[in-house]
Order: structure tokens, then C-alpha cells, then sequence
């Protein structure tokens, strides 16, 4: 059952996307984020919405998979959904009961902020999706890599993300073999109150943590060995280089901000 | 043949929260190990053998006394990279050395610390792959692997530095039958074609028998040393430390207390089936 864990969540494909430099997609996902938030009308936010369509096709990364993401925020579209409905007063009133007025101005912001919110979980997604978690922690450290002047430790915080990354199936591995020894021994993890199964956790934890600074300590140990001393003087087996379809990308991504903040000022503040 | 490594009068204790050394673990010590030999280190739990392994590449340095790599003294911190480049440590747990989340990338990890050139680390990690039978393992991720195939990827992230010695504390404790197979196999062909340098630390009599000296300690000192058929025909000795002799060996031994005359130093079973077979024939 734990052979099966992948971490993080990437999905294996050779797609054009998938291709793609990390650190380009690194800056395209923030940039889709920021020109996300320029939209002020239903056009300029037609126009992220192709794009976002066009980069997840290309992905080929299954649509299902977006759904599956989507899914755990719901409620808080939901939420800003109802929030804005109420809130928002101006242009028809469509409806009204008691002190509630549903207004069309109001409607509009909620689907617009809807859209807002599915846009961004999908470019994000997209990011992790088409990213191997290896790749993602390198174009971190090569991206960051100017703040060294002012002594931020790029390299510890990247080799930090690393390490934590192939950590996680050993400990889950850990807790599993913990947990059966622990129920050997009489424990209930499953059964009582909330309070009771915050508390029949404790055994593990313990021994989680002791077993996981013995394996912090022989990494150490392990690391050393192999003439590990930190980022100076070291060299990357996987180089990273730019190729002509991430400038195309980049490209695109400013035709599309280009776009935007003309449709905002040709249609003006819709909402 | 010159002697690779060299320790000369050795004392090592570990120390306590205030700095002081407790007790020793080893005092005294000499023992040096030949340019391309492949030497067995036995003893039982606590007797120092791990110690040993922690002293040869200035993990630990000896509170007096001094380690010699090729001639380098592991006391001096300046030339701490140049010993650890010469002599790598495999550890017994193959989950707590594995570095990256894929198998290449884990064994790129020692020469990208060397700074050697991107092309350069590349042929070097397929070459270490094919040697230890793991290439097409090289995009696998290391938790879906097998124990002896974990420990096999942490071999050859060590070969990868190009080392001319290589220290494995016993290796194979974790492992099942097969995983301990696959990894004896690769250490042995490591030294046999390559002419690494083996100093190989277990509790095992049947892998030791495989190398060409046993080193016995107890307490913190040698109490044999020599070829495996010399070492193994001590078998009160190594009794008396808590070991036990391979199983052939204590069968042949059996046998000849039982008054069948048959050598008594065979170390593997088709070796005592050969010598079985020649008493049969003479009669």
C-alpha cells in the first residue's frame, strides 16, 4: 500500500508543458497569478480563461485531475460566492426576502470571483502537476539565487526542501510500522472521542520524532562522507537552460497581460 | 604492497556532555590495511568495529594517536576533502543515506560536492549504475526499491567520487538473504576489477570468509588476524568472543570430532562437499 505514495503530485507525461523550464514556469504562474488580479471585466477575464484552457490541453494532464483539485476548495468558492452576493448591492434587484437583496451587480461579482479563484487553483495545479518535486526545489534555489549577496542561505533552505521531500514516504513508512506495534500492544486509534484519539497519538509521536533525529544524526554522518560542505563550490548533473519555447511562453504571457489591461481600460470596470 | 591506511596507536573513547572521554573504545590500536586488499572487520555489537569505520575518513578523529589515508593525516582539517574523496563509508541503513528523491540525482550528490563538471558527473553516475546493476533503476524513486537495491544506489553514490577505498559498515544487517547476495556480489567485483580497496565491517562469518583477510576484534583490539581459513581454524577463540565460525567450517569441525578425518578448514558448502566427496573416494 505505501509502495504506491508519489510525492508531491506530479504527473507523468512528455508534454510541451512538461518541457517547459521550471524556473519559466515558476515566473509564468506567478505572472498568471498577477495578471489574474488585473482583470476588471468579464472580457480581460474571458482571455486568462482561454489561456488557462489552452495551457491545461496542452499539459495533457487529464481534466479529471483539475476537478480532483478543485474539489478541497468548494466550500470557500461557495463561501466568497454567497459572501459577495449578499454584500454587493447595485444595478436590478432580482430578488429580495426580508432584509436580503440579490442584486445583478451582485451576481456578477460572485461569478466573477468564482472564475477568479478556479483560474488560480488551475494555473497552480498546473504547476505542480507538470514539476517533479526535484526540479521544482532547483529552480527555487536558482531563482533565489541573487538574494545570496544579502546572505539569505539559498542553497541550505533548497537542500532543506529536498530533503524533507524524500523524507516523507520514509517517515509515513515510519508511522505505519509504529502504529501496528503500537495496536500489538493493545492501542486504539480508531474508537472514543476526539480527545481520546488525540491522545492514543502520543505513542507514536515519541517515537516518531526519536527515530527521526537518529536518521537527521547518520544523515549527517552520510552526507559528510561524501564530501558534502555546503553550496560553495558546487556543480548541478542537471543543468538548466532556457530554450526557445519558453521565451515563446513568456511571450504569450505578456501578449496576454498586453490584452488585458487594454480590454480593462476599452470596457472599463464592468463590476 | 604499501599499506593504504595506517593507524598508529590509536585511542578513541566517546565523549560525555561535559567533554570528557568516558571510556575508551579502542586503545592502542595499530592496523593498517594494503592498497587493493579487501579486508573483513568481525566482531560482535560494541566491540569497536563501527568506530573503526567513523576513524578512517576523519568522522571521528583519535583522541591521541593518528589515521593515515594514503599517507594524509586525518587530524589536519585541511585535507579532510581530499581523505574523504579517497576513502567512502557505505552505512548500514540504506534509507538514512539516500540524499535526493530520484536514484541519479542521489548519486550525482558526491561529485556535484566535488565540483566536477556537469558532463563529466554524468558519465560517472552511469558508470556507477551499470557497475553496481542498477542503470535502469536510474529514474525509479529510492523508496520503491528494495532494501539490497537501496543499498546497491548507496554504493555506487559512492563509487560515483571515484574513491580508492571504500569502507562498508556492515552493509548488509537490514537486509534479507537476497539483498545481502546482490550486495556481496558487487562489493566483490568493486575490488576484483576495479582494485578498490575493501575494508568490509560485519558480524557475518559467511561474508567474511569471502575476503581476502579477517580482522577479528573484541574489546576494542585484534585478536586474529590473517586469511579466512587461518582466522576460522580458531574456533575457541572466536567462540570466547562471541562469534561463531561458518557454517562449514562448524560442520567439518563436527564431523571430525565425530572421528570422519576431513579438513577442517573448508569455508564454503561446495568446499566441504568437495573434501566430503574426496573421503568418500579414498575409502
Amino acid at each position: 500500500m505505501l509502495s504506491d505514495i508519489t510525492i508531491g503530485q506530479y504527473y507523468k507525461e512528455n508534454s510541451f508543458v512538461h518541457r517547459l523550464d521550471a524556473r519559466m514556469k515558476l515566473i509564468l504562474t506567478v505572472l498568471f497569478i498577477v495578471i489574474i488580479f488585473l482583470c476588471k471585466n468579464f472580457f480581460a477575464l474571458a482571455l486568462m480563461l482561454l489561456l488557462t484552457g489552452v495551457s491545461v490541453i496542452l499539459s495533457k494532464v487529464p481534466f479529471r485531475m483539475f476537478f480532483k483539485s478543485i474539489k478541497p476548495i468548494v466550500p470557500i468558492i461557495l463561501f466568497t460566492v454567497i459572501l459577495n452576493m449578499i454584500y454587493i448591492r447595485g444595478g436590478t434587484v432580482l430578488f429580495s426576502w426580508w432584509k436580503l437583496e440579490l442584486t445583478s451587480k451582485g451576481v456578477f461579482t460572485a461569478v466573477f470571483m468564482a472564475f477568479r479563484i478556479i483560474c488560480l487553483i488551475f494555473c497552480s495545479s498546473l504547476l505542480t502537476y507538470t514539476t517533479a518535486p526535484t526540479e521544482l526545489t532547483d529552480a527555487v534555489e536558482r531563482l533565489l539565487s541573487p538574494l545570496k549577496v544579502f546572505h539569505v542561505p539559498v542553497h541550505s533552505l533548497a537542500m532543506m526542501m529536498t530533503l524533507a521531500l524524500r523524507f516523507i514516504p520514509t517517515l509515513i513508512e515510519e508511522i505505519d510500522r509504529i502504529m501496528n506495534a503500537q495496536k500489538a500492544r493493545g492501542a486504539d486509534f480508531e474508537s472514543g472521542k476526539f480527545l481520546n484519539r488525540v491522545k492514543a497519538m502520543i505513542p507514536v509521536l515519541i517515537p516518531l520524532f526519536v527515530s527521526a533525529f537518529r536518521r537527521a544524526y547518520e544523515l549527517s554522518f552520510a552526507m559528510t562522507c561524501r564530501c558534502y560542505h555546503g553550496g560553495d563550490g558546487r556543480t548541478r548533473m542537471k543543468q538548466m537552460k532556457y530554450r526557445v519555447a519558453d521565451f515563446v511562453c513568456i511571450f504569450v504571457f505578456a501578449v496576454a497581460l498586453v490584452g488585458v489591461i487594454l480590454l480593462n481600460n476599452f470596457f472599463g470596470r464592468l463590476i | 604492497m604499501s599499506s593504504y591506511i595506517e593507524f598508529k596507536n590509536v585511542t578513541f573513547g566517546y565523549q560525555n556532555e561535559e567533554g570528557a572521554v568516558e571510556k575508551n573504545v579502542i586503545e592502542s590500536f595499530d592496523f593498517s590495511v594494503e592498497k587493493g586488499s579487501f579486508v573483513a572487520v568481525l566482531g560482535h555489537n560494541g566491540c569497536g568495529k563501527s568506530t573503526i569505520a567513523k576513524l578512517c575518513n576523519g568522522i571521528e578523529v583519535p583522541v591521541s594517536g593518528k589515521v593515515y589515508v594514503d599517507s594524509l593525516d586525518t587530524s589536519d582539517e585541511e585535507k579532510l576533502l581530499d581523505i574523504r574523496r579517497r576513502v567512502g563509508i557505505v552505512f548500514q541503513n540504506p534509507d538514512n543515506q539516500i540524499v535526493a528523491t530520484i536514484v541519479e540525482d542521489d548519486v550525482a550528490f558526491g561529485p556535484e560536492n566535488l565540483g566536477i563538471d556537469p558532463k563529466e558527473i554524468r558519465r560517472r553516475v552511469d558508470e556507477a549504475l551499470k557497475n553496481v546493476g542498477m542503470y535502469e533503476f536510474r529514474q525509479s524513486e529510492p523508496h520503491k526499491l528494495s532494501g539490497g537495491q537501496k543499498q546497491r544506489v548507496a554504493i555506487a553514490g559512492i563509487i560515483a567520487m571515484q574513491p580508492e577505498c571504500i569502507v562498508l559498515d556492515e552493509p548488509t544487517a537490514m537486509l534479507d538473504p537476497r539483498g545481502r547476495r546482490e550486495v556481496m556480489k558487487t562489493v566483490r567485483r568493486l575490488n576484483r576489477e576495479f582494485g578498490i580497496t575493501v575494508i568490509f565491517i560485519t558480524h557475518y562469518m559467511d561474508e567474511a570468509a569471502l575476503a581476502d583477510r579477517v580482522v577479528v576484534m573484541d574489546k576494542g583490539r585484534i585478536i586474529l588476524d590473517g586469511a579466512p581459513k587461518k582466522v576460522f581454524s580458531n574456533a575457541k577463540i572466536l567462540r570466547e568472543a562471541g562469534l561463531d565460525v561458518p557454517q562449514a567450517t562448524e560442520l567439518s569441525i563436527a564431523l571430525s570430532e565425530a572421528g570422519i578425518l576431513i579438513p577442517e578448514d573448508a569455508l564454503s558448502m561446495d568446499e566441504l562437499f568437495e573434501n566430503i566427496k574426496t573421503v568418500l573416494e579414498d575409502k
